[in-house]
């Protein structure tokens, strides 16, 4: 059973081979290459899944090539996994078939590369996920890279693609290389490649300028990926342009695997050996919080639909690290139950826009008012995926929100918590009201968010007259998912199962062991007191806050124009955005200065908090 | 941001990028002086473990073999990738190649060229084929070897062969190969599963003594592999370039 | 001797960052995001470098000579191989930028902004 460790990132590999030499025999049958790569995908999935119920009681590690340590010093390569690893691993493996299933129609015309750009796309991610060693972590990394460029830019026949493509591949490249020098940083000092084995070394050490460093260097990748602010200005223009079945991916693992990735740098290498807790504590908050502003601000006042749905995923992002930076198992759980419900909600609206794609060529939401009301379903799915998105209770999003939350019992991170959540859930829930149900008004015309959104002419090709099943049943599927996670969770035994899972994340000490000394840890130790992961009365009210709030505004932006106070026909709100909106230009050479600029302050603060 | 605003916001900020990179560099153990138990661990066994004399080479398809996959598929991906984005797009039509100067016609390939080029094409994928096949022994592996083996069929392009060098280099068979490549290099790592054995453990004969051209067990027969496909990715990378040289929008 | 190479990182991740931010052409740009990748591959194997230290081939010289670090020298292949990668895919993305917006000027390339 272990063999799954290797199996699950081999079998999609061999997979993609097989399908790139196969290629032009499969041409006029492309059924067969959706069919593998579906099933493929599915196999993955289930073959973590197991993974998932066999490390709930303790981790587990697999050596390659049979490289075992011995006397602490270990020169193979390692697959550990716990179930919050192998789960988001799971995570996207899920979503990988939703998409596969999905595209049953796509790319008539560039067949074949697609399902093996998915594929090895699939592969980069689970072994990012499960290794336990830095430079392979940075293999995984540009494999997943490398696919995600690929697959941005699969229809270069406009422009916005290349652009999205262009600005995604330079800043992620800069963020992987940096990242690559704190590992050749750690490398030089500990000679170990293993994370267990770095951080047996700096957890014995006192916190060293190069060490803090080489964290600093390695997590900018990772930042970069997970679209904080700063680093997050590429993540608009690439999941715009994308190709939906690819957006759903981007946005529901991909950038949050940034964050799994400095979660894991952080307590299984550098966190003993940091210290400092409350301080590092504050500053990723701070970063976490200043995300999900900027990104909620970007979002209300965009048209073009894909793109909003895109900084809602920046604002997110800000979220899930503002979770994570509480340093408390509770918060970490929170943050991965808020992943899980987020992944799926969010990919369920990202699969309904793709319908509205397929059938009424537009992603403009002004031009699309009203239009929505052809597609009765895809409306529902929509609808029921937005309130998802704003934290109606019981889906997963809410859960994971409130025990976030409650971790941190701090009245002002609920305060900005709410006003995102409303921002976010207002936009998306506006789209759902005015183009599935012609409520209100359509939205503002903007003329560069109209060029923008009519640049999109449509990913596919044929029978526009009806949806296909193919098309519905994965985002029904999806947003299903989401709503289960939730109710899931809610039961006892689940949810203490989540946080012992997330509290085993953190025992540093019992990672060391279980990969060193093939330990079979049970029993974990981890920084902070576990809380009770309940369902509380104030978590509830404050979700229903956020959802009342979120729909009196999608109604307001909506109905603004018919309220009699304000019919000089001046959009609210307009002038507080508009000088932000400036930062985002859309050039590659102001997005690097961004980059280095956030390494050098985060640098800096770090320089002066650690000393 | 303007030009100016950026140039300054980033001397700042690339300022104190140095200034975080030498506080991390005073940590090292200054140059020289590696200490670490990494190298020396494998220094000690790598030879009598693996009878490969390269350490480097075992490293890279033994020791850490896993790695090399990864990074395998990331070439393997890249090509697939340039194809799907440097694809004829419906609007576009292969032309003869056209000087975009219109006062003159392009000179043809001068004859010294042409023949400096054909004549080497053989002796490069002698050499390629050569250094492939030694990684267990020497500083040439899979990787260098297929390199050069790509710049075989690019000297055909050079002679002023293109439509030759497309001939023999047809995208499917290119993508034939590169994926067998990278497809047999996990296969020979799933053979090992289907063996009972972890993922990439070396069950093949180790040969007799360390050095042998036959030894080293699995080593050899990965490098073959990995040259196979980086010789077809290469290839196909440069191909799918020079291709866009002859597309014209129609 | 000591911090000279250390140095040399430094400079060539600053030179390379820098051109890519006063770039005005696509190609400059991905020539530039190389140099950087190029620091990565200096650092490694400074780090990995023994005074007096052989080759870690032992072809012809004895098993157990002091040698440098092979793990270092490993890494770089596996960097450049990725480097080489990464820059083909972006060099058809510069192919396709010139053909759709007619220039590879960084600044005109802002399709989506705002």
């Amino acid at each position: 059973m272990d063999q799954l460790y290797a199996l699950s990132v081999t079998v999609p590999l061999v997979a993609a081979a097989a399908l790139l030499a196969t290629r032009p025999l499969f041409a006029r049958h492309r059924r067969v290459l959706d069919l593998v790569a579906a099933g493929v995908s599915a196999a993955v999935a289930v073959m973590l899944g197991f993974l998932v119920f066999r490390t709930s009681g303790a981790d587990s590690t697999y050596w390659f090539a049979g490289f075992r340590p011995s006397g602490g010093i270990v020169i193979g390569i390692d697959f550990e996994a716990g179930p919050l690893s192998a789960g988001l691993a799971c995570l996207g493996a899920v979503l990988m078939t939703a998409s596969m299933v999905f595209s049953w129609r796509y790319f008539p015309r560039a067949g074949g590369y697609f399902h093996v750009l998915m594929l090895t796309f699939l592969a980069g991610m689970t072994g990012f996920c499960l290794t336990g060693d830095v430079f392979d972590l940075f293999v995984w990394f540009e494999l997943m890279g490398v696919s995600a460029y690929a697959l941005t830019a699969y229809r270069p026949e406009e422009r916005g693609p290349i652009q999205g493509a262009l600005n995604f591949a330079i800043t992620n490249s800069v963020g992987a290389y940096l990242s690559l020098t704190g590992i050749a940083l750690i490398y030089g000092r500990t000679g170990a490649l293993n994370m267990a084995q770095i951080a047996a070394y700096v957890s014995h050490h006192p916190p060293s300028g190069l060490i803090v460093i080489a964290f600093l260097l390695i997590i900018t990748g990772l930042l970069v990926k997970g679209a904080i602010v700063p680093f997050h200005f590429w993540l608009a223009d690439a999941h715009a342009v994308a190709p939906t079945p690819v957006c759903v991916l981007f946005s529901g693992v991909m950038v949050e695997l940034g964050l799994y990735g400095i979660a894991r740098m952080y307590w299984s290498v550098f966190g003993t050996g940091l210290g400092h807790r409350a301080a590092i504590s504050h500053l990723f908050l701070a970063l976490g919080l200043l995300t999900a502003v900027v990104g909620a601000l970007f979002c209300f006042r965009e048209r073009h639909v894909k793109r909003l749905l895109a900084f809602s995923t920046i604002s997110h992002a800000g979220m899930f690290l503002a979770g994570f930076a509480l340093l408390t198992p509770l918060g970490l759980a929170g943050a991965a139950l808020y992943v899980t419900g987020h992944a799926f909600v969010k990919a369920a609206l990202f699969l309904a826009v793709g319908i509205v794609l397929h059938r009424l060529r537009s992603v403009n939401e002004t031009w699309l008012h009203g239009r929505g009301r052809r597609l009765p379903v895809t409306g529902v799915i929509f609808t029921v995926a937005a309130f998802g998105l704003a934290d109606l209770p019981p889906f997963g999003t809410f859960l994971g929100k409130g025990w976030i939350e409650d971790s941190a019992a701090a009245p002002w991170l609920t305060a900005i918590f709410i006003a995102c959540g409303v921002l976010v859930g207002g936009a998306v829930l506006r789209v759902a009201g005015g183009v599935f149900y012609g409520l209100g008004d359509p939205p503002g015309e903007d003329p560069q968010m109209a060029a923008e959104a009519n640049e999109e002419t449509g990913e596919t090709d044929e029978g526009r007259q009806r949806t296909p099943l193919s098309m519905l049943i994965p985002a029904a599927a999806l947003a299903a998912l989401g709503l289960a996670a939730g109710v899931a969770a809610m039961a006892p035994k689940i949810a203490a199962g989540i946080e012992a899972a997330a509290a085993r994340f953190q025992d540093q000490p019992a990672y060391i062991a279980t990969v060193l000394t093939s330990a079979h840890v049970t029993r974990v130790a981890p920084p902070y007191p576990v809380a009770p992961a309940d369902v509380t009365v104030g978590s509830v009210v404050t979700a229903l806050c956020s959802v009342l709030g979120a729909a009196a505004l999608a109604l307001a932006a909506l109905y603004w124009r018919r309220l009699p106070l304000l019919r000089r026909g001046y959009e609210p709100g307009a002038g507080l955005t508009v000088p932000i909106r400036r930062f985002q230009s859309g050039i590659i050479n102001d997005y690097i200065t961004w980059l280095v600029a956030g390494v050098a302050t985060l640098g800096g603060v770090l320089a002066l908090v650690i000393r | 941001m303007t030009a100016r605003q950026r140039l300054w916001f980033f001397a700042i900020a690339a300022a104190g990028l140095v200034a975080c990179l030498l506080w991390a560099f005073t940590g090292l153990p200054g140059f020289g002086n590696y200490p670490g138990p990494y190298g020396q661990e494998i220094l000690r066994q790598a030879v009598a473990q693996t009878h490969a004399t390269g350490v480097v080479s075992a490293i890279n398809f033994e020791y850490r073999g896993f790695d090399t996959v990864g990074e395998e598929f990331i070439l393997f991906t890249a090509a697939a990738g340039m194809s799907v984005v440097l694809r004829r797009l419906r609007k576009e039509r292969q032309t003869e190649p056209v000087d975009e100067a219109k006062t003159r016609t392009i000179p043809a390939t001068s004859s010294a060229v042409r023949i400096a080029a054909l004549l080497l094409v053989g002796p490069t994928a002698v050499l390629g084929w050569w250094l492939a096949s030694h990684a267990q022994t020497s500083p040439s592996g899979g990787f260098q070897g297929g390199v050069i083996l790509a710049s075989a069929f690019i000297l055909i392009y050079l002679a002023g062969e293109f439509l030759t060098f497309r001939r023999l280099s047809p995208v499917a068979l290119l993508d034939a190969v590169e994926a067998a490549g990278a497809g047999g290099f996990v296969a020979i790592g799933l053979a090992a599963i289907a063996m009972n054995l972890p993922f990439l453990d070396n069950y093949l004969p180790l040969g007799q003594y360390p050095g042998a051209i036959s030894s080293s067990g699995t080593i050899a027969l990965i490098s073959f592999f990995v040259g196979i496909e980086v010789a077809a990715a290469f290839t196909a990378i440069i191909g799918e370039l020079l291709e866009q040289t002859l597309l014209r929008s129609a | 001797m000591g911090i000279v190479p250390f140095l040399v990182v430094a400079w060539i991740i600053v030179a390379g960052l820098y051109g890519i931010v006063t770039s005005r052409d696509l190609i400059h740009t991905i020539v530039c995001l190389i140099v950087v990748q190029s620091s990565t591959y200096v650092l490694l194997l400074g780090v990995g470098y023994v005074t007096g230290g052989a080759a870690p081939y032992f072809w012809d010289i004895p098993v157990g000579t002091r040698a440098v670090d092979p793990v270092v020298q490993a890494l770089a292949l596996t960097d450049v191989v990725v480097e080489a990668a990464v820059t083909a895919l972006l060099l058809a993305f510069a192919v396709q930028a010139q053909k759709r917006f007619g220039t590879l000027d960084p600044s005109q390339l802002a399709e989506f902004k705002g």
